[in-house]
C-alpha cells in the first residue's frame, strides 16, 4: 500500500472529527487492556516469563545466522522448501512463481502481517490470482479495500452496522430479508460465503507466528480456525514470514506462547494454535501436497547491532496499541502503514524510511505503558527518542521545530540563565493567568493550545520548590 | 534465490561483527537446542497430582466453553457419544478417525449411531477423534496428524468430539513435547492442534461469537477407568498412541 505516514497529522485530524471511528474506538479501549491485566493476575511467573522470553529473543538474535540455517535443514529435511527474500519485491515474486506453477486462479489467506507489509494482495491480482482474505475481519477489510487498523482485530475500526452494509454490497446472493443486525448473524453471513472458497482454493497462504529450529515447523496462532483451513485444505501451503520468527526449541516457543495470547487478547491460551513441517506424510488423507516457506528480511537484518535491535524481539502480540493513548485517540489508520501504535513508531520508519514516517516516533507522550506491558520488553519509547534523534540530525524536521529545540538547548546548558528565566516566566504568567488559573490561548503556541487549556504556574518553579523541600528535609 | 540466501547471512554476521560461527559455539548451540532444556514451566499445574490435574485441565476447559463429560469407562463412550447428540438436537450420524484406538469402544452397541471412518468432508456435521494429550494449564487439547488422524475432522465439521482418557492429562506443553518426541523418532507429524475451546472471533465489536470458522461447539468425552481401577500404576500419558 502507499503509505500515507508524512501525512500523520492530517490523518490525525481527520479521525478525531470521525464520529463512528470513535465510537468503534471507545468500545476497544477498556476491553484489551481489562481483560490481559485479568489474564496476567492469574499468572504469578508472569513477570518472570517476560524475562524468559526476552532471554530468548536476544539468544537468537545474537545467532540468527545459525537458526535459521537450523530451520531450513529441518524444513527440507520434512520435504518442504525455503524461499529468501530480501525484499518485498522478491518475496512477491517467488510467491507468484509457486502460484504459477501449480497454476492457481484463487489463493486462500490466513491472516499474516509480512503479507500485508509487502502488499501481497494487489500483486497476486495484477497477476491474475484471486486473493481471499479469511480472518473475519481481514474479509471485511478487503471488501472494503481498506488497510488493516491493529494488528491483531484489522477491522477494530468499523461499527457492526458498517460491517452489515458492506455484506450487503458485496454477496450478490444474499437474501435482502435476512437480517444482518447483530455480530452472530455477521459472523455465521461471512462462514457461509467463505466455506465453500476454502474448499476451492489451489494454495494456501498463513503467516507464522514462530518458526522453530529444532523441527523445521511454523507455528500459527489463531482464534477462528480459518489458518486452519487455509493450510489444510488447498494443495499448497506457503509460510510468508520474516527471519526473526525464528526461535530455537519448542521449550522456546512455550514459554512465549505463554506470554502472547495473554498480551494480546487476554485469552490464557488461543483457541488454535497450530504447529505444522513439511507437505502431507505418505498415507495421510488430508493436508497440502507442497510446503513452501518464504522467508523475508526488507529492513530487518539492518536493524541487528543498531540502536533498533530490540524491536526484532517484538511477536506482534499488540499489547502497546492496546494500552496507547494516541492510539486509543486516533486509531491505526492515521499512522498511514501497515503497523500503527508503539510498534509500529519504532518499526515504520526502518521499512518505509524516516523522511516517510518521522512523524510516528513524535506520536508518543512518552507516558511508557507501551514499555511497560510489553511481553518481551521492548524499550519502545526509547527507541522513538533514538528515531527522533536522528530526524534532528537528518535535518527532516520543520525549521521552526528545530530552531526551537537548538534554543531550549542553549539554555538548558547555561543552568543558572534556564532557571532565571523560568522563574521570571513562571511568575509572570503566574500573574497574568492567577485569576483563572489557566490559559486558553498562547502566543506562538496556538495549534498546541488550539484543543486544551494550559494550566497556569502558581508563581514558583519546580526547580525552586525542589531546593526548598530538600533543605526542609531531616539529614539521615 | 541461493544469493539472497548468502546475502542475508552475510548481512547478519557482518552486523554480528564476525564471519560464520567457529565450530566449537555451533556445537554448543547445537547442544541447547538438543537438550530440549525447559524454561521456566508455571506451578499452576505442574504442582498438582494427577486427579487435580484433570480436574483443573475440565476447569480450564469449561472455562473456554469447551463441554466434557466424564465417563467411569472405555465401554460408556458410545452412549456418551449418543447422549450428547441428542441433548443438542444432532442427528446420530458422525464422521470417525480411522484410528484403531477408537476400536477400542463398544459401538455395535448403539447400531442407531451411523459412523463413517475418513475424513472430513464438506458438509459433515459431527465429528469424533482421538487425541494425544491434554494439557492441564490451560485446558487445552493436542491433537496430531497421520493416515489414521485426518485434520479436517478437527476443523470442518460444526462440532467436533475428541475422546481423552484420564491418563493422558499432562501438566504443561513441555510434556506434550515430550510425548511427541516419544511418539516419533524423527520430527514431527506434519500437524499438530493444540485446541482450547471451540472457534471463536472478536472481530466485530470486540463481541465474542463462537463457530467463526472452526467448529462451533467442541466436546470431551473424558474416560476416567485408570482412577477407577486403582491398581496404584497410572498408565503412561498418551501411552496407547505411542510408538507409531
Amino acid at each position: 500500500m502507499q503509505p500515507t505516514s508524512h501525512l500523520f497529522r492530517e490523518n490525525s485530524r481527520a479521525e478525531l472529527a470521525n464520529g463512528t471511528l470513535q465510537a468503534a474506538l471507545g468500545m476497544a479501549k477498556t476491553g484489551f487492556p481489562l481483560r490481559r491485566q485479568a489474564a496476567v493476575a492469574r499468572l504469578p511467573e508472569f513477570e518472570a516469563l517476560r524475562e524468559a522470553g526476552r532471554a530468548i529473543k536476544d539468544h537468537v538474535l545474537d545467532n540468527l545466522d545459525f537458526y535459521l540455517e537450523r530451520y531450513e535443514r529441518h524444513v527440507v529435511a520434512a520435504g518442504g522448501q525455503v524461499h529468501w527474500a530480501r525484499t518485498a519485491e522478491e518475496a512477491r515474486d517467488r510467491i507468484v512463481e509457486i502460484c504459477r506453477s501449480v497454476g492457481a486462479k484463487t489463493v486462500a489467506k490466513g491472516k499474516s502481517m509480512v503479507a500485508e507489509e509487502i502488499a501481497l494482495n494487489d500483486h497476486l491480482e495484477k497477476n491474475g490470482i484471486a486473493p481471499i482474505e479469511t480472518d473475519l475481519g481481514e474479509y471485511i477489510i478487503q471488501l472494503r479495500h481498506e488497510p488493516p487498523s491493529h494488528i491483531i482485530a484489522p477491522a477494530m475500526h468499523l461499527l457492526k452496522g458498517q460491517v452489515a452494509d458492506t455484506f450487503r454490497a458485496a454477496h450478490r446472493d444474499l437474501d435482502p430479508a435476512r437480517p444482518l443486525d447483530e455480530p452472530r448473524t455477521l459472523c455465521d453471513e461471512a462462514r457461509e460465503v467463505l466455506r465453500p472458497r476454502f474448499l476451492a482454493a489451489d494454495v494456501g497462504i498463513t503467516g507464522a507466528n514462530f518458526l522453530v529450529a529444532e523441527t523445521g515447523s511454523g507455528i500459527i496462532v489463531t482464534n477462528e480456525g480459518n489458518g486452519d483451513l487455509t493450510q489444510t485444505l488447498p494443495r499448497v501451503h506457503i509460510v510468508m514470514t520474516s527471519i526473526e520468527k525464528v526461535v530455537p526449541t519448542l521449550e522456546d516457543a512455550a514459554t512465549l506462547l505463554r506470554l502472547l495470547a495473554r498480551s494480546a487478547t487476554g485469552q490464557e491460551f488461543s483457541s488454535y494454535t497450530t504447529i505444522s513441517t513439511g507437505p502431507r506424510r505418505p498415507g495421510d488423507r488430508d493436508g497440502p501436497e507442497q510446503y513452501h516457506v518464504v522467508l523475508l528480511d526488507n529492513g530487518r537484518s539492518a536493524m541487528l547491532g543498531t540502536e533498533f535491535q530490540d524491536m526484532l524481539r517484538c511477536i506482534r502480540c499488540s499489547a502497546c496499541m492496546n494500552h496507547c493513548p494516541v492510539y486509543a485517540a486516533i486509531g491505526g489508520h492515521a499512522y498511514g502503514w501497515v503497523y500503527p501504535g508503539p510498534m509500529g513508531a519504532v518499526l515504520t520508519p526502518t521499512l518505509i524510511g524516516l523522511a516517510e514516517a518521522g512523524h510516528l516516533p513524535n506520536a508518543s507522550t512518552f507516558c511508557g505503558r507501551c514499555e511497560s506491558v510489553c511481553p518481551v520488553k521492548i524499550p519502545l519509547p526509547k527507541m522513538m527518542r533514538h528515531w527522533r534523534e536522528r530526524e534532528f540530525a537528518q535535518r527532516l524536521s520543520p525549521p521552526v521545530y528545530r530552531g526551537g529545540l537548538r534554543l531550549w538547548g542553549w539554555v538548558a546548558r547555561r543552568p543558572a540563565l534556564y532557571r532565571a528565566m523560568t522563574g521570571i516566566t513562571a511568575r509572570a504568567m503566574g500573574l497574568v493567568g492567577g485569576r483563572r488559573g489557566r490559559f486558553r490561548s498562547l502566543p506562538l503556541a496556538s495549534g498546541w493550545s488550539l484543543v486544551r487549556d494550559m494550566p497556569a504556574p502558581q508563581g514558583r518553579t519546580f526547580h525552586s520548590l525542589w531546593a526548598e523541600r530538600q533543605k526542609r528535609r531531616p539529614a539521615p | 534465490m541461493s544469493e539472497a540466501r548468502n546475502a542475508i547471512l552475510a548481512r547478519i554476521r557482518e552486523a554480528r561483527g564476525r564471519g560464520p560461527l567457529s565450530a566449537e559455539t555451533a556445537r554448543q548451540l547445537e547442544e541447547r537446542v538438543t537438550a530440549h532444556r525447559r524454561n521456566l514451566v508455571p506451578r499452576r499445574a505442574a504442582a498438582l497430582d494427577r486427579a487435580g490435574q484433570v480436574d483443573l485441565f475440565v476447569a480450564m476447559a469449561e472455562e473456554v466453553q469447551t463441554s466434557v463429560a466424564r465417563v467411569a469407562s472405555a465401554a460408556a463412550v458410545p452412549e456418551a457419544v449418543a447422549r450428547y447428540l441428542a441433548s443438542e438436537n444432532l442427528p446420530a450420524e458422525l464422521v470417525m478417525a480411522p484410528d484403531p484406538t477408537l476400536d477400542a469402544y463398544p459401538w455395535n452397541e448403539w447400531p442407531m449411531l451411523a459412523i463413517r471412518r475418513a475424513a472430513a468432508a464438506a458438509g459433515d456435521a459431527v465429528s469424533l477423534t482421538p487425541c494425544l494429550a491434554a494439557i492441564a494449564e490451560t485446558g487445552t487439547l493436542m491433537l496430531t496428524s497421520g493416515p489414521e488422524r485426518p485434520t479436517t475432522l478437527n476443523f470442518l465439521p460444526d462440532t467436533h468430539i475428541v475422546v481423552l482418557r484420564a491418563a493422558q492429562v499432562v501438566a504443561c506443553y513441555e510434556d506434550g513435547w515430550d510425548l511427541l518426541r516419544a511418539a516419533k523418532a524423527e520430527g514431527l507429524p506434519r500437524t499438530v492442534n493444540l485446541i482450547t475451546g471451540p472457534s471463536r472471533t472478536g472481530d466485530i465489536e470486540q463481541r465474542i461469537q463462537l463457530g467463526a470458522h472452526g467448529p462451533r461447539r467442541l466436546h470431551i468425552i473424558l474416560v476416567e477407568e485408570e482412577r477407577v481401577a486403582g491398581d496404584g500404576e497410572a498408565e503412561e500419558p498418551g501411552g496407547h498412541l505411542g510408538g507409531r
